[in-house]
């Protein structure tokens, strides 16, 4: 490491916390503005395209937001309360449905990084795995859970899990043979068992690389959680609002902007808390590695 | 010397990389014995396997024939006894640990009691006592090498492998290290087998030289350098220490056999 490289990991990230949060304001109020500006222009223009900005295609972004505190429907409670308890009951599925897919996307990396003999007779079915779409998938894992009796939000979680390990897999594979061979060679040197490898080189030097997998897979956990509430008529998460809404966009377009705010809200939560636990997990010097290391894939 | 236990004794150790057509041999006919104390030097021309030849002691590849035995077991029984530590170019400290936890690493793996005590006093040994929670990336390329030696040392070894552990270094770092080195050499009674391709390093650090040549590598002579101890900087100026330079100078153009 030459010195001029030194200095540059060594120096602090950039913005501290508040700079960070005016930043993303700032971008926010810029989007808004857009989206409001555009209105107001094509309006006034007569401008039909691309879009022609009547309140049902383009509603105000404040007509979102006051709609979620209006009633779901006449004599009901809140649309946000209502939101927000569906809300739970997706990010439940998507939870779970994210371990399930983070320890089984792990565990097949483990295997892979024992075995090539397996790695060369699974890693195509992996990567098939993610050609087929989970349009295709989510009514079959649905069926087949409520004949074996699995609660419906546990096959919504299976759905969701089938999303979620294929990044883990590609990414902690890579990490786990991210160390150096001498590095290798060092623990051979002191008799090191398979496990204590694994466990005090291989993990460690891959956990930057697992991180970035289960920032990806976080997301696509939500996503395949909607999308398994879809068949499986499940009514209590944001799919199922995502659709009745959506059904009912021609007359009433705000909702389903107002649902997809919450939706975004909860990937956006779900990601933060795992890049929050990278930060307490991954040293600064590995993850400075990280950085110093060319991207080769 | 015969009453002297042998640390590495080699007979007629031979290993090829590969097979058929595109099998390279990169020992031929290896007959080397390294006794207990002794700083053993391998030098040679790229390719001579003299890597090849340290990697084989420590059990990291295997040789296709001959015998080899270290501290007087094979090289596998050897590894499983933690008999050697060894030290590459690179320093190959994990990140993600403190300096002290580093020199830990091969004390956990070993079930050590005193981990910490034991990291404290080889890094004052290696005259790092004030960094041990400091991490490798916040030291200099020196000092990430001082870490790797105490590493190596941690567990008191018998044998000391090291291989073109200066490699990186600059000529100013890398002559203090190898006045580091010796001293430690001297105060652990380690044995050490020493890879470098530098003459002078040679010279300086080993009691013994042993030159190499290649395709196929083997053994072209072997130098007593017989420098008087302690070492320093008046050993680097003297004419006996030229002397020796010379004639290792010589033996590798002798056994240079390429056009």
């Amino acid at each position: 490491m030459s010195a001029s490289v030194e200095r540059q990991v060594r120096q602090p990230r950039t913005g501290s916390r508040a700079g960070r949060l005016v930043s993303i304001v700032v971008v926010l109020v810029v989007l808004v503005a857009i989206w409001e500006g555009y209105k107001l222009v094509w309006l006034e223009m007569g401008w039909i395209r691309p879009v022609r900005p009547d309140d049902t295609t383009m509603p105000h972004v404040w007509d979102m937001v006051i709609e979620l505190f209006r009633p779901v429907r006449r004599g009901g409670g809140l649309l946000i309360l209502d939101l927000a308890s569906r809300s739970l009951y997706t990010l439940r599925e998507a939870l779970v449905g994210f371990v399930i897919g983070g320890v089984f996307g792990f565990s097949l990396s483990v295997l892979f990084v024992r075995s090539t003999l397996m790695e060369r007779a699974f890693m195509p079915y992996v990567v098939a795995s993610q050609t087929i779409p989970i349009i295709a998938i989510a009514p079959m894992v649905v069926v087949w859970g409520g004949r074996l009796d699995i609660p419906q939000w546990m096959s919504i979680s299976i759905i969701s899990a089938y999303l979620t390990f294929f990044p883990v897999v590609i990414n902690a594979l890579r990490g786990l043979r991210s160390p150096d061979p001498s590095a290798m060679e060092l623990m051979r040197s002191y008799a090191a068992k398979p496990s204590e490898v694994l466990w005090k080189l291989q993990v460690p030097a891959a956990l930057p690389f697992i991180f970035t997998a289960l920032k990806i897979s976080a997301t696509a956990s939500v996503i395949g959680a909607l999308i398994g509430e879809l068949p499986a008529g499940s009514g209590d998460g944001l799919g199922r609002a995502l659709l009745t809404f959506s059904q009912q966009f021609g007359a009433r377009s705000v909702k389903l902007y107002a649902t997809v705010i919450v939706t975004a809200i909860v990937g956006i939560v779900f990601v933060t808390a795992v890049t929050l636990a990278e930060r307490r997990l991954v040293t600064e010097g590995a993850r400075q590695e990280m950085e110093l290391r060319p991207q080769t894939i | 010397m015969t009453t002297m236990t042998q640390m590495v004794r080699a007979s007629n150790v031979g290993k090829v990389f590969g097979s058929g057509n595109e099998a390279v041999e990169a020992l031929k006919g290896i007959n080397l014995s390294i006794h207990q104390g002794e700083f053993v030097s391998l030098i040679g021309p790229s390719g001579c396997g003299k890597s090849t030849l340290l990697r084989l002691i420590g059990d990291l590849v295997a040789p296709t024939s001959g015998e080899l035995e270290v501290n007087s077991k094979t090289p596998h029984q050897a590894r499983l006894d933690r008999d050697y530590g060894i030290v590459f170019q690179k320093s190959t400290l994990l990140d993600w640990r403190t300096v002290a936890k580093n020199v830990e690493l091969p004390l956990e793996i070993m079930d050590q009691d005193d981990r910490q005590a034991t990291a404290s006093r080889m890094l004052e040994l290696v005259q790092l006592a004030g960094f041990k929670d400091h991490y490798p990336w916040q030291l200099s390329g020196g000092m990430q090498q001082r870490v790797s030696i105490a590493r190596a040392l941690a567990f008191s070894p018998s044998l000391l492998l090291m291989d073109e552990p200066f490699g990186a270094l600059d000529e100013m770092t890398r002559e203090l290290m190898q006045q580091e080195v010796l001293r430690l050499w001297k105060e652990t009674q380690t044995t050490v087998v020493f890879v470098t391709h530098s003459i002078p390093e040679a010279v300086f650090l080993s009691t013994r030289v042993v030159v190499m040549s290649a395709r196929p590598g083997q053994i072209s002579a072997e130098i007593e350098t017989a420098l008087p101890h302690p070492r320093n900087e008046d050993t680097r100026e003297s004419q006996a220490y030229y002397d020796k330079i010379t004639e290792v100078r010589e033996a590798l153009r002798r056994g240079d056999n390429t056009p």
